[in-house]
């Protein structure tokens, strides 16, 4: 039983006067995905076959290599984003909350990091 | 995690409803209407009552009327204008939330089905609870705020910046969208929703406020206003045609104008 008043409670904490950064950037990634993601589809279509010879000869392309990363970078915090508004959507449970969002950046870091150390691995090589 | 079942006390108890036929009745029709009395400690059931059309009106609030005066009067319901102006008799009616008093019964096929407002707590049948909906509009501050020193006539406008709170000023707060829209149930606590930030922006928008920024501070935040994913249930339940998730649409650009 709590005897706050209505309009306490509704105010809250107030506002957190944050939260358009990640609306505009969201939007940012998902416009610069469509070429990449168009970009990707397209040129693993195009590939004689889905040997690794082939395809590591394909990444080893300096323009392939650069746009890889810059669509391994997009998709992947794109990705973040959007996990975050899931979690904090459907997870109410302040622990439970903070540790999925931990959880969801790690993940994401580390899967940015690999992909992006993978292909310049290749190209540099 | 968002409360996606119901407790056991809110749960439907299919077999304790009751069923009152209407005997020699020549436009008999079936509505099925949610029924919870806090005082029995019972779970809420499902009443169905039979009523003869040929002697009734043709919307939705006329035949609640009738059920409460002819058949049983411990049907509990909020109404007022009977012309969709008030917005007291919000309720769901055949899976949408619109107002039982513009609710043709010949818009509905079969049995006429009527809960009260979806995720909202239940005072008694189809009565919800307000409270929180309305101290969420008082924490938006829905009056004229000037720092300017007061005119001495109106306050003036130009036609086209009165024109851009058409569709807006029109909203009766029945709350049909807010409770139609999942992010609402899931986050009220925090979530403003569609008809609070439909409201906010009647003020954002309105040429003689000077509160614009103050305003634009108070809902920046990831819970108030950008727990809208533009999921449009607001804009397609609105009884009075209007487009909620519009109104956030354009909020959420003003956000981004002060910014880039």
């Amino acid at each position: 039983m709590s005897y706050r008043s209505p309009l306490g409670r509704a105010r809250g904490l107030g506002s957190a006067k944050e939260g358009t950064h990640h609306f505009w950037v969201q939007r940012v990634t998902a416009v610069a995905l469509i070429p990449l993601v168009l970009w990707f589809v397209y040129s693993l279509a195009q590939l004689p076959s889905g040997s690794y010879e082939v395809v590591r000869w394909w990444v080893h392309a300096p323009s392939v290599a650069v746009t890889l990363v810059l669509f391994i970078a997009c998709a992947l915090y794109h990705s973040v984003l959007g996990v975050q508004v899931v979690i904090e959507d459907y997870i109410a449970a302040d622990g439970t909350k903070i540790v999925a969002l931990l959880l969801s950046k790690f993940v994401h870091a580390i899967a940015a990091v690999a992909g992006i150390f993978a292909v310049l691995k290749i190209a540099l090589a | 995690m968002a409360q996606f079942t119901l407790p056991k006390n809110s749960t439907i108890d299919k077999k304790a409803g009751k069923t009152f036929a209407a005997p020699g009745a020549k436009k008999p029709r079936k509505f099925s209407i949610y029924r919870y009395d806090p005082d029995s400690g019972a779970n809420p059931r499902v009443d169905t009552y039979e009523v003869d059309m040929a002697a009734c009106g043709p919307m939705v609030l006329d035949a609640l009327i009738k059920i409460k005066n002819e058949v049983d009067p411990t049907l509990t319901f909020r109404r007022s204008c009977r012309e969709g102006i008030c917005g007291s008799c919000a309720m769901n009616i055949d899976g949408t939330n619109t107002l039982a008093c513009i609710k043709g019964c010949d818009e509905v096929k079969g049995e006429v089905k009527i809960y009260p407002l979806p995720h909202m707590p239940v005072i008694k049948d189809l009565v919800p609870d307000m409270t929180h909906f309305y101290a969420q509009l008082a924490s938006i501050e829905p009056w004229l705020k000037t720092d300017s020193p007061a005119p001495t006539r109106e306050r003036l406008q130009s036609e086209e910046d009165r024109a851009k709170i058409d569709g807006l000023y029109e909203c009766i707060l029945c709350a049909c969208c807010s409770t139609s829209c999942p992010s609402y149930w899931w986050n009220s606590d925090r979530y403003l929703g569609p008809a609070i930030l439909l409201q906010a922006y009647r003020w954002l928008i309105d040429s003689r406020d000077e509160a614009t920024g103050e305003r634009l501070d108070a809902l920046e935040d990831p819970f108030k206003l950008y727990r809208c994913h533009t999921i449009m249930n607001c804009t397609k339940t609105c009884p009075k045609g209007l487009n909620p998730a519009k109104a956030i649409a354009e909020t959420k650009k003003m956000m981004v104008e002060r910014t880039v």
